[in-house]
């Protein structure tokens, strides 16, 4: 225990806490409480910001990723999408919604073993493009597509 | 305490297909209430699944992701009866861990 | 029949003498909003068939599930002033007895005297089996943001335990024929300031409000909408909502006085429409607007 306290108070602004922490066995290496939030991705304002803030800079189209979502979502607080990347060594897929405040919506990490596909359901503020961003090998590609939004009647 | 998930991992041919739906207000901080004050922004930030150790999937997530989230993804290596491990952090420090046998 | 004449009057004069519905909205009434099949059959059709693909979709995992998981804890956990648990409740084929309860309900219940739906029921089974008051459950019984009722999530995992069944409203006791008869009688009474009844909306096939399809609650083919989705996960708020809770907003929307919470009146109301479902398979617990 002193030890760490130690490095705590030594490390200041320097290396993470959750890194002496890991070295100390506290916190397993690889466990989601490892990365930290991307803040500065989560909270611009815009699709070239958030390229910008993942270093996407300007990502290629590819036909290679399929988007599996409808046309029109009944509700735009629950739209479902699922998103298929044929792209070799595919790392990581973000959901990207142009028109909503903050246009990141999630991003996930997949490792080797794992299919290269993710289903999730997202909120819509309005019809909008939604993107799909994916890191392969280091580089980044995108698709999109277009979602209707409709405000709902009065039963169901 | 935040209610459980529910997780549904199925095994076929080598590939386990896992569904997950969580409980979370997932709140956006951009509502107010009635008397016009401004909600908080209250939603999960991680999201990490572990079998055998491992980890096969990690996100990272933002107040769009809809109420009562929904994931689904597929690895490769599970068999029946092995466990699978969802665990999610929110902004609020929270956090929740649930465990599903694979069918 | 002066008994049901009585009961229908009772039941409907609170209607005829509201002058204030108990929920007003700010906006002008919308009196010309529903509008026949005919007017945009093309587009309309594609848009009914890709929100369908989208119900689908959702209801492959819907968080319904979420509840239905809660009202199983709920179900078996010792609770209330008696500390018990809802285990020894009948819900009509026996204490404890779930497969196929919900599907046949609402139905007379000789212990409490009374025809009533499933909600109603296991309201009746907190009270006398748990100790709860019905006035402590009827202060705020439907979701909002900051909760979900108890009896909700009890209902959805009871109504959950009929998944896939058959419909089979029973009309074998004298009083759920009644039951049946008033609830028609309601269902096709005319009040409120825009004389709306449930026919207004249901009784006609291919009407439509806004992007909502109507069922027509009165044909054979259509009348499982009723019954089908409900208890429903609404995606609007993100609430759990049961059949109680529809039933007081289609008064809300009629401009009519709010009914009683698992009140008599909503109990013939759910016979008559879950009656006329009768023969339909139920899903289970669904997704809603």
């Amino acid at each position: 225990m002193n030890r760490i306290r130690r490095d705590m108070i030594k490390a200041g602004g320097g290396a993470s806490l959750l890194a002496l922490l890991a070295a100390a066995g506290f916190v397993r290496p690889g466990t989601a409480a490892a990365a930290q939030w991307n803040k500065a991705a989560f909270e611009v304002k815009t699709v070239a910001e958030v390229f910008k803030a993942l270093g996407a800079g300007t990502p290629a189209n590819s036909a290679d990723i399929l988007m599996k979502a409808p046309d029109i979502a009944e509700n735009g607080a629950v739209v479902p999408i699922a998103i298929e990347s044929r792209i070799p060594a595919t790392e990581s897929i973000a959901v990207l919604i142009e028109r909503n405040p903050n246009p990141l919506a999630a991003s996930f990490d997949i490792p080797a073993g794992t299919e290269t596909m993710i289903t999730t359901r997202v909120k819509m503020g309005e019809t909008s493009n939604v993107y799909a961003l994916v890191k392969a090998n280091g580089k980044y590609f995108v698709a999109k597509k277009e979602i209707k939004v409709t405000l709902g009647g009065c039963g169901g | 305490m935040a209610d459980p998930m529910r997780i549904r991992a199925a095994s076929k041919d080598g590939v386990v297909n896992v569904k997950v739906l969580m409980s979370h207000e997932m709140e956006t901080g951009q509502r107010k209430d009635a008397a016009g004050k401004v909600i908080p922004a209250h939603f999960i930030q991680s999201v990490s699944a572990t079998w055998q150790g491992k980890v096969v999937l990690s996100a990272q997530w933002g107040p769009a992701v809809s109420k009562n989230p929904f994931i689904e993804f597929n690895f490769k290596g599970g068999k029946a009866g092995e466990k699978i491990g969802i665990t999610w952090t929110d902004n609020k420090g929270d956090k929740r861990t649930d465990e599903a046998i694979i069918n | 029949m002066p008994g049901i004449k009585l009961r229908v009057v009772l039941a409907l004069s609170g209607f005829a003498l509201a002058c204030a519905a108990h929920t007003q909205e700010a906006v002008a009434p919308k009196k010309a909003a529903v509008q026949t099949k005919k007017a945009a059959s093309a587009p309309k059709e594609a848009i009914t068939a890709e929100f369908e693909k989208f119900r689908e979709m959702m209801e492959d995992a819907s968080p319904a599930e979420l509840f239905e998981a809660k009202g199983e804890d709920l179900w078996k956990a010792k609770r209330g002033p008696k500390n018990a648990s809802l285990e020894q409740c009948d819900l009509g084929l026996g204490p404890g007895v779930l497969k196929g309860a919900y599907v046949r309900m609402p139905r007379y219940f000789a212990d409490a005297d009374q025809v009533m739906d499933a909600e109603r029921r296991i309201v009746h089974c907190m009270v006398t089996l748990q100790g709860y008051k019905v006035e402590d459950l009827a202060k705020q019984p439907f979701s909002n943001q900051s909760r979900t009722p108890d009896p909700v999530s009890l209902v959805t995992y009871v109504a959950g335990q009929s998944r896939g069944m058959k419909i089979a409203v029973p009309q074998k006791h004298p009083k759920e024929r009644e039951a049946y008869d008033v609830g028609r009688e309601i269902f096709n009474f005319r009040a409120g300031p825009w004389d709306f009844s449930c026919a207004s909306c249901h009784g006609e096939s291919g009407k439509r409000i806004r992007t909502q399809d109507l069922p027509n609650l009165t044909s054979k083919e259509e009348t499982i909408r009723a019954f089908q989705g409900w208890p429903g996960y609404r995606m609007t708020g993100g609430l759990m909502h049961t059949l109680q809770w529809r039933m007081n907003d289609c008064f809300r929307q009629q401009r009519f006085p709010e009914p009683g919470y698992a009140s008599e009146t909503i109990a013939d109301l759910l016979t008559y429409m879950g009656v006329n479902a009768n023969g339909h398979l139920y899903k289970g617990p669904g997704i809603k607007r």
